[in-house]
C-alpha cells in the first residue's frame, strides 16, 4: 500500500521535474522573441537578407553574411573533425595496445577539458600569426576552422568510442569465424553497427561548434563579408552577439537578439534531420 | 504533498530573487550602503581602484564597478538601475539632462607592430588606410605588403571617438579583422606585422613598457603624452566620465567629490590616464 502511494509521489515530483526542464526552453525562446519583437515592428523581415551589410548604426541589419560564416566554420571544422575522431575511436579500441589505448582516451578527455578561451588565446597568438605568413591577416575562415575542430574532436572521438566498446563481443566471433581481417570487421561490421552513435557523435560536435563563442570570436577576425576564400576573415551569429551585445541600446540590441533567434533556429533544424536521419529504418 | 511542497519551494525561490533584483539598484538602504556603478570599459579599471581605496576609508559603503560600455552606463542612469554611469566620451547633444563629471583623460592611439618602418602617417593616409584606398604599405612608405586593418566592434565608445575626428561613417570601414576591447586589439597587432589598429594609450603604454611588439605613432605630428593629452593638443582624446541625473544624493557627492580629488591622483597616473586634478 505504501509502496504504491510513493510510486504515485515519485511520478508528480518526476512530472513536475520534467516540466520545469521543458518550460525552461521554452521561456528562452519566448524570450528571444520577445526581445526581436521591436524590430521586427520597425524594419520589414527581408532586411534581414537584403540591406547592404550589418552597420546597426545607420539601420542595416542583414545578417545573411554571418549566418554565412557560422555555416562556414561549423562545416568546415565538422568535415576536419569527423574522420579524425572516428579513427581516433577506431585506433583506440582495436589497434592500441590496452595501455597506449588508455593513455590516449586519459589524453582524449583532458582535450575535451580545455577551456575555450584557451583555445581562443593560443590560437590568437600561435595559430592566426602562422596563418598571416602564408597569407595576411591570418584572423580568417581557417583559422576559426581548425580551432573548432580541435575543439569538437574530443566529442566525436569519445562518443564514437564507446558507442565502439558497446558493441556485442559475438561480432567480432562471427567475423573471425568467417576469416575477416581487423580492418574489414571495422569497415564492415562495426562502423556500420554504429550508425547512430556516430551520427549523435556528429549532431553534439556541430552543435557545440555552431554555440561556440569565444574562441571563434579570438581568431576569426569578426568582419562582417561573405568569406570568398578559405583566409578571408568572418563573423559568426555567436561572435556578433558576443562583441556588440554590451554596447548595443534599442535596435541594435533587438536586432542582436534576432541573431541569436536565427541560431537557435538553425540548431533546432539541425536536431531536427539528425532525428530523421537516425530514426531511419537501416537500408 | 512533496509536489506542493517543492511547487512552494519553487515559488519561494522566485519571490527571493526578486526581492534581490529589486534591491540591487536601491541605493539609500540601512547598512551597509550600496552604489551601483555601470558603463565604459575603459572608465571601469579606474573607477574600480578608486571604489577599493573610497571603500577602506568608508567601510559602510560597498560599491559594484561593471561594465558594458559607455551606451549602458547612459542607459542605466536613465532607467535608474545604477546610481552613477561611466562613459568615456564628451557629453553629446541627446545626453541632456545628465551630468557629466570628468574624473580623466585618455586619448586613442594608432598602433602598429614594432617591426614596421613607419614612422607616422598623415590624416589622410589614415582615413586612406581604413577605407581600403590605400592598401599597400609601400604607398605609406614602408614594405611592399598588403595593410591589415584592425577595426573595433560596433558600439565601442573608442570607435566613435576614431570615426568621429577621422569624419568616416562605420560602413566606410573596411576591416580585415574586428575586435572587441583594447588587449585583444594589441594582441592582434602585436601578432601580425601588417597590422594597424587603434587603441587606449593607456593599454598601447602599459604593453609597450611590459615589451609587447607594438610602436604608438603620433598623430598630426604630435605625440601621445600626459600633456599632450591632458592639454587637448593631441587630437585623438576624450575626457573619462561619471554620469548622473538629477541632483545628486550626498553618497554620489562623496565618491565624485573623491574621485575628482588630488587623493587618487597616483591611481590615475598608474592606470596610464591623464588626472584632472590641479
Amino acid at each position: 500500500m505504501s509502496r504504491f502511494k510513493s510510486e504515485a509521489t515519485w511520478r508528480v515530483l518526476l512530472q513536475i521535474l520534467a516540466l520545469c526542464s521543458g518550460a525552461i526552453l521554452l521561456l528562452i525562446l519566448g524570450f528571444l522573441a520577445w526581445e526581436t519583437l521591436p524590430i521586427l515592428h520597425t524594419i520589414f523581415l527581408d532586411q534581414f537578407w537584403r540591406d547592404p551589410g550589418w552597420y546597426p548604426s545607420e539601420q542595416a541589419y542583414n545578417l545573411t553574411p554571418m549566418v554565412m560564416g557560422t555555416l562556414g566554420v561549423t562545416v568546415g571544422a565538422v568535415l576536419v573533425a569527423t574522420p579524425l575522431g572516428l579513427l581516433s575511436a577506431v585506433f583506440c579500441q582495436y589497434y592500441a595496445p590496452t595501455g597506449v589505448a588508455q593513455l590516449y582516451r586519459r589524453l582524449i578527455e583532458l582535450l575535451a577539458g580545455i577551456p575555450s578561451v584557451v583555445y581562443g588565446l593560443w590560437g590568437l597568438v600561435v595559430l592566426v600569426p602562422l596563418i598571416a605568413k602564408v597569407q595576411p591577416p591570418g584572423s580568417s575562415l581557417l583559422a576559426g576552422t581548425l580551432i573548432l575542430a580541435l575543439m569538437i574532436l574530443p566529442t566525436i572521438a569519445l562518443v564514437t568510442d564507446a558507442s565502439l566498446a558497446s558493441l556485442p563481443p559475438s561480432y567480432w566471433h562471427g567475423s573471425a569465424a568467417l576469416g575477416l581481417g581487423t580492418w574489414a570487421t571495422v569497415q564492415g561490421i562495426c562502423l556500420p553497427a554504429i550508425r547512430s552513435g556516430l551520427l549523435t557523435a556528429v549532431m553534439l560536435a556541430t552543435a557545440r561548434a555552431l554555440g561556440e563563442t569565444m574562441a571563434v570570436l579570438m581568431v576569426c577576425g569578426n568582419v562582417v563579408q561573405v568569406p570568398d576564400s578559405i583566409f578571408a576573415p568572418v563573423r559568426t551569429l555567436t561572435a556578433n552577439i558576443a562583441l556588440e551585445m554590451a554596447y548595443a541600446l534599442d535596435l541594435h540590441r533587438s536586432a542582436l537578439f534576432a541573431s541569436g533567434l536565427v541560431l537557435m533556429l538553425v540548431v533546432t533544424g539541425l536536431v531536427v534531420v539528425t532525428d530523421r536521419m537516425t530514426d531511419a529504418p537501416e537500408s | 504533498m512533496s509536489g506542493r511542497a517543492i511547487a512552494g519551494a519553487f515559488l519561494g525561490l522566485s519571490l527571493g530573487l526578486q526581492a534581490c533584483s529589486s534591491l540591487q539598484a536601491s541605493s539609500s538602504g540601512s547598512a551597509p550602503q550600496k552604489l551601483v556603478i555601470t558603463g565604459s570599459s575603459t572608465v571601469a579599471p579606474v573607477a574600480s581602484e578608486i571604489a577599493k581605496r573610497y571603500e577602506a576609508q568608508n567601510p559602510q559603503v560597498r560599491i559594484d564597478v561593471q561594465t558594458g560600455g559607455s551606451s549602458r552606463g547612459i542607459a542605466d542612469i536613465r532607467q535608474q538601475v545604477a546610481d552613477i554611469g561611466m562613459v568615456s566620451r564628451a557629453a553629446k547633444p541627446e545626453d541632456q539632462g545628465l551630468n557629466f563629471h570628468t574624473i580623466a583623460k585618455d586619448g586613442v592611439v594608432v598602433i602598429v607592430h614594432r617591426d614596421n618602418p613607419i614612422q607616422r602617417l598623415t590624416r589622410q593616409q589614415i582615413t586612406d588606410i581604413y577605407t581600403d584606398k590605400l592598401n599597400n604599405w609601400q604607398d605609406a612608405g614602408g614594405k611592399s605588403q598588403a595593410i591589415t586593418v584592425v577595426n573595433k566592434a560596433e558600439g565601442r565608445s573608442t570607435l566613435e571617438v576614431f570615426t568621429k575626428h577621422f569624419q568616416l561613417k562605420s560602413s566606410q570601414i573596411k576591416a580585415d579583422v574586428v575586435i572587441g576591447d583594447n588587449e585583444q586589439g594589441i594582441k592582434t597587432v602585436a601578432g601580425n606585422p601588417l597590422a594597424i589598429g587603434y587603441v587606449s594609450v593607456g593599454a598601447a603604454k602599459v604593453n609597450v613598457e611590459q615589451g609587447t611588439p607594438i610602436k604608438v605613432l603620433p598623430l598630426e605630428g604630435v605625440q601621445a603624452t600626459p600633456q599632450t593629452v591632458q592639454d587637448g593638443s593631441f587630437p585623438l582624446s576624450r575626457p573619462l566620465n561619471l554620469v548622473t541625473q538629477g541632483p545628486l544624493n550626498p553618497q554620489q557627492q562623496k565618491f565624485i567629490d573623491f574621485a575628482q580629488s588630488s587623493q587618487v591622483k597616483d591611481i590615475v597616473q598608474e592606470q596610464s590616464l591623464v588626472p584632472v586634478q590641479e
